[in-house]
């Protein structure tokens, strides 16, 4: 591999992780909340509210079942209001967002319900305020798994973003098509591969070592 | 102390429904332990929680500490549920905090400052007896441990009454009786109301004053533990000395079968052997039992006179003169 593909690699990396970076912060910043929602709106819930219940629900599921690559044409109006074009990594970074939000919902709300009702019943008896059974008593018990769930995310924002590269928004997914792919250059498709994989092992093993830490805290 | 009043529960809907609580009163007076005995599915759960209003009865009205709790707004609610401590027959600790961290939990709720919460959280640990575990986790404990600290942390902001939920019933007999035995100190020592709910007879019989028996949502016997045991005929009563004779079988030829409850100081006294040397008669015992229940003694005895008749009415008016009441089946 020339040295001016290596600094392509290079570039391309950069790129990915920018786009997965940003997104990540931000799907994190809306999931938390969403997943937060989506447990105490439900019935039996510590804000029980069936109607925002059923509505967010509905919108998680539709946005779960759109395609990422149709869902990245669909929203490029969106995307165009929101960064001024359509193209490029922060352009891309607006379906990333969009798609992975709703995943990042139901992961948070998996972590969260699978937190024993009892604890949430022992805090609320001590006259515990719903703020404070949120993140005192539903946020901490899920650690755990609510740090896995978000490696997981993560994992899927790096597959995302290649495939949002793939169609202009540069970074590895981009490299690999345009040469790897169009000029038939095998040496930067396993490049882009083996750098694609190496994030993901580095997503994968922080989630898996932070979420441990929290587990062996508390047994 | 606690007053509810034709309380009912019902779960579900239409077609679903499920009547939990039918219609339940029931009294506990300030500083008693008052036992709640039912079979799983009687409704004792539904019946505690209906107490912090974890559950809203269906109607009926519920009195905590002088205070109506339905006529609560959410604010003055939650300060009522900090003066009523809740321990669970699972402990409910929170497993991402400390022991210390899970009695400071409820001290954070009431707005209690770092200092304060250090003194209460020491003094608390010590009062259970885990100042040494104060930095472990709940799943470093024993089943006896976790409950110790479940007490410790509804004690902590210094509540009036305190409700358990099966306490002891996922605990071993040992460990239930030194679980069992804090709660009562406690009792003792800081005046403490407790409303324990259980299935379990003992826990009845070891600690409590008062008792209510709940079947399929209903009271149907309610009174002193004591009282209850020593009366022929009430649930307690045959749930405490199950019988292996029919009390009415036919006595032998001449003889008269008698069932006679012994409490107190009555239960110390010789009192198969009085009636033989006084009255010659012979008192074959059948069946014969005495329990603990609390600090009094209470036994029941079935056995069986024979002898001339009038010795044996002799005998009969011996008891009642010293203030027993001897039940004879067959008469
Ligand atoms: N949340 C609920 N929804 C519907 N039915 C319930 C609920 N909680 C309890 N029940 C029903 O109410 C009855 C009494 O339950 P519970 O109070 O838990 O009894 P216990 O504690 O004595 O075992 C049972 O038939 C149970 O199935
Ligand atoms: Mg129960």
């Amino acid at each position: 591999m020339s040295s001016e593909l290596l600094r392509s690699l290079w570039v391309a990396t950069g790129e990915t992780l920018y786009m997965t970076s940003v997104a990540a912060v931000l799907v994190l910043l809306a999931g938390l909340p969403l997943g937060v929602l989506l447990v105490i709106t439900d019935r039996g819930g510590l804000w029980e509210r069936p109607a925002l219940s059923r509505v967010l629900g509905t919108l998680v599921n539709v946005g779960r079942s759109v395609p990422f690559i149709i869902l990245m044409v669909a929203i490029v109006p969106l995307t165009r209001v929101l960064v001024g074009t359509t193209i490029g990594t922060t352009a891309a970074i607006v379906p990333l967002v969009v798609a992975a939000i709703p995943f990042m919902g139901r992961v948070v709300e998996q972590g969260l319900r699978e937190v024993d009702a009892g604890l949430v019943e022992a805090a609320v008896a001590m006259g515990a305020t719903r703020r404070r059974v949120v993140f005192g008593v539903l946020i901490p018990e899920a650690l755990p798994s609510l740090v896995r769930g978000t490696a997981l995310v993560v994992i899927s924002l790096l597959g995302y973003s290649a495939m949002a590269g793939a169609v202009g928004g540069g970074g590895l997914g981009d490299l690999a098509v345009k040469y790897g792919y169009m000029r038939f250059r095998t040496d930067v498709m396993l490049g882009c591969l083996v750098v694609l994989l190496v994030l993901v092992q580095l997503v994968q093993w922080l989630g898996d070592g932070l979420a441990s830490r929290f587990e062996r805290a508390s047994s | 102390m606690i007053e509810l009043r034709g309380v009912s529960k019902v779960y579900g809907q239409g077609a679903h429904e499920v009547p939990a609580l039918r219609n339940v009163s029931l009294r506990v007076e300030f500083g008693e332990v008052f036992g709640v005995l039912g079979q799983s599915g009687a409704g004792k759960s539904t019946l505690i929680r209906c107490l912090n209003l974890l559950e809203r009865p269906t109607t009926g009205e519920v009195r905590v500490d002088g205070r109506d709790m339905l006529a609560l707004g959410p604010d003055e609610l939650r300060a009522a549920r900090q003066g009523i401590g809740m321990i669970f027959q699972h402990f409910n600790l929170f497993s991402s905090r400390t022991v210390a961290g899970n009695v400071a939990f409820p001290l954070e709720v009431a707005g209690c400052s770092h200092a304060q919460i250090r003194e209460r959280v020491d003094e608390l640990l010590a009062l259970v007896g885990l100042s040494d575990k104060a930095g472990a986790y709940p799943s470093q404990l024993s089943g006896g441990q976790k409950q110790r600290v479940g007490i410790a942390r509804a004690l902590a902001p210094r509540p009036r009454v305190l409700l358990s939920d099966e306490a002891t019933s996922a605990l071993d007999p040992e460990t239930t009786r030194s679980v069992l035995g804090l709660l009562r100190d406690i009792n003792r020592q800081l005046g403490l109301t407790i409303l324990l709910i259980t299935h379990q007879m003992e826990v009845v019989k070891s600690i409590c004053d008062s008792v209510a028996v709940l079947e399929r949502g209903r009271v149907v016997e309610q009174g002193k533990v004591v009282d209850l045991i020593a009366r022929p005929g009430t649930r307690l009563h045959d749930l405490c000395y199950p019988r292996s004779v029919p009390v009415d079988a036919a006595a032998a030829p001449g003889g008269r079968r008698v069932e006679l409850s012994l409490v107190g100081e009555h239960s110390t006294r010789p009192i198969l052997t009085t009636l033989a040397r006084r009255f010659g008669v012979d008192a074959w015992l059948l069946e014969g039992s005495m329990e603990r229940v609390g600090e009094t003694r209470v036994g029941r005895l079935l056995f069986e006179l024979t002898g001339p008749p009038e010795a044996v009415d002799g005998a009969l008016g011996f008891l009642r003169e010293q203030g027993l009441t001897p039940r004879v089946p067959h008469v």
